[in-house]
């Protein structure tokens, strides 16, 4: 081999002609563009610049009022969920080497899932509050059970979580169809949402949204010493056990906290990294970066979709992600090839 | 000679596979040291307990005279590179990156990349032969080529020890000895070199210290002229041969004697 490298910059085979900050800030513009438009968007239409004008200049009109009390919530909202399943996502996927880990695969979900449907058959779930607790301690009891059985290897973890969820889906499941009261408030929960859910007490769970993604960035190095295989991140001093119980811990907040609030939304934690994936060129930081600001542009935009596609009414978010998520990954598989994933 | 790295009494097992008992090793300081023996003699087990990857059920390995197992992780990574004897790089990763990643045990929690750390990967890459490759992604590289981009991410490190298991297995033959000639310069640049190799004649040609091990014991170790000879041979390959010097360098060089009978 004598053929000299291409200049810094210049396309290859891989082709990156875009240095990969100005993508993070074109990413960023967008995600800020579609945010104002989410806000406009919905039964009563505001123009953007009233939009704007609401959040900086309140006037205490009804547009305002709308902006203020209930669009921009439910906008941050989705940008909070929708950044925390993405990272949640794209950290699954890089802890456990497969790129169709999704935060669910820890029993997260299924775990949220099946304590909201023992707390309302116990009759303790009432209420947002306490849909919430419920839920944030089932996610959590799921994926401390898995952590514990499967911490030793990413694939050992995947296939404790594939049989937690599996598991817990079937009482679950027969838990619902004995009771069907049960049943009844299973069945909004169980489709994700991010309607009417801005009056929740969100200030916890946003919060812990906001540090586990600090927390992520600040992992970040150690994950792409860990992508190096465990031998080569042990030898750089990146403690694999501890990077990999840090990573674990940061998904279960991040993905529990956003089940808590949304209630379980697929695919956003499996098709946004795989849409970061090829411009991060393998870094991991570059990726959580671009995840961070994919997911809330994919969330806010199902969120839009799901405000306006049905003159009578809302469609839940989760409903509207599963039908863009779908060709999104089909269109990811067959631009990038299988090796993307 | 002196050594900083040295393991004493240790003993090394798999879960109830013991791979050696009481082995002790003293690690020449500034040498090219190559460990050579038959597959599944503890070769590869040694390397990995030289850097902690696998913990002495009893014993202890010391640098300094100080128990590895007590350095803190990144402090250790500051002494100690190793390259396993495959290691995984990502998909769409390039050769720069991937360099760029040796220096984590020298970078903090929220440190910024330093021009510290763009002389060390620079250096690290010019000294592997790999800066004319720096854009490329790794994938589209021949095995030669990755092996040196391998070990301009372990030189990237800046430790002092260089410790390698097996670096020419995957290779052809120019790429072994222009492999070989790499951790020789480095050995001349200051490095400490520990290899496991599979071909005794190379050792024999490359290596000041020669280890040779059988059962998860050190059958003999020493200059490599000083210690080969057919009866080794024998008793650490199973393999009837002659010693010849090599006709290039002088140092011995074992021809077997089976011929295919």
């Amino acid at each position: 081999m004598t053929a000299a490298g291409p200049a810094p910059g210049a396309t290859t085979g891989g082709g990156r002609t875009v240095p990969r900050s100005a993508l993070l800030v074109g990413a960023v513009a967008l995600l800020a563009v579609v945010a104002v438009l989410s806000v406009g968007v919905g039964a009563r239409a505001v123009p953007p610049a009233e939009v704007v004008r609401a959040l900086l200049d309140h006037q205490g009109t009804d547009d305002h009022v709308i902006v203020r009390d209930v669009r921009a919530p439910r906008a941050l909202l989705a940008v909070a969920v929708g950044a925390a399943l993405a990272v949640a996502g794209a950290l699954i996927q890089t802890l456990a080497r497969n790129p169709l880990a999704e935060p669910g695969i820890l029993g997260v979900t299924a775990g949220a899932g099946f304590a909201i449907t023992l707390g309302s058959a116990l009759g303790l779930a009432a209420g947002q509050a306490g849909e919430l607790l419920f839920s944030v301690l089932g996610s959590v009891a799921a994926a401390l059970l898995v952590a514990a059985v499967g911490r030793r290897s990413p694939l050992r973890l995947v296939l404790t979580g594939v049989a937690l969820t599996a598991v817990l889906s079937g009482v679950g499941l027969g838990l619902r169809l004995v009771l069907p009261d049960v049943f009844d408030a299973y069945r909004f929960w169980s489709v994700g949402s991010l309607a009417a859910r801005e009056q929740a007490p969100l200030a916890l769970p946003l919060t812990a949204i906001g540090l586990a993604l600090l927390g992520a960035l600040l992992l970040s190095r150690a994950l792409n010493a860990l992508t190096l295989g465990e031998s080569v991140a042990h030898t750089l001093g990146a403690g694999v056990h501890r990077v990999r119980a840090a990573a674990l811990v940061l998904i279960t907040v991040l993905s529990g906290a956003a089940t808590a609030v949304a209630g379980p939304i697929l695919f956003v934690g499996l098709i946004v990294p795989h849409l970061a994936r090829r411009p991060a060129g393998g870094s991991v930081p570059w990726l959580l970066l671009y995840t961070m600001v994919l997911g809330p542009i994919l969330l806010l935009v199902a969120d839009v979709g799901s405000r306006v596609l049905l003159p009578t009414g809302e469609v839940p978010v989760a409903i509207v992600t599963a039908f863009l998520g779908g060709p999104m990954l089909i269109w990811a598989v067959r631009r990038y090839g299988a090796g993307a994933l | 000679m002196t050594a900083r790295l040295a393991a004493r009494d240790i003993t090394l097992r798999y879960g109830d596979r013991v791979v050696s008992t009481r082995l002790s090793l003293d690690v020449p300081d500034r040498a090219f040291t190559a460990i050579v023996g038959p597959n599944a003699c503890g070769k590869s087990t040694l390397l990995r307990a030289f850097v902690r990857l696998l913990r002495p059920g009893a014993g202890r390995v010391e640098l300094d005279g100080r128990e590895v197992a007590g350095y803190p992780t990144k402090a250790l990574a500051r002494e100690l590179g190793f390259l396993p004897q495959d290691p995984l790089a990502p998909d769409d990763i390039r050769v720069r990156q991937l360099v760029r990643r040796g220096r984590f045990p020298h970078q903090s929690l929220v440190a910024m990349w330093s021009p510290r750390d763009e002389a060390a990967v620079a250096a690290a890459l010019a000294a592997a032969g790999v800066a004319d490759l720096a854009d490329r992604p790794v994938q589209e590289l021949s095995g030669g080529q990755r092996q040196r981009v391998w070990m301009a991410m372990v030189l990237a490190q800046q430790t002092p020890y260089l410790l390698l298991d097996e670096p020419t297995s995957f290779l052809d033959i120019t790429h072994q000895y222009q492999l070989l000639g790499l951790l020789a310069r480095l050995r001349d640049a200051g490095h400490t070199v520990i290899a496991v190799l599979h071909d005794i004649n190379q050792a024999c040609r490359f290596a000041d210290h020669l280890v040779a091990m059988k059962g998860g014991r050190v059958v003999a170790e020493g200059v490599p002229a000083d210690v080969v000879d057919a009866a080794l041979v024998t008793e650490v390959f199973d393999l009837p041969s002659v010693i010849v010097p090599d006709p290039v360098t002088g140092t011995p060089m074992v021809v077997p004697t089976l011929q295919g009978e």
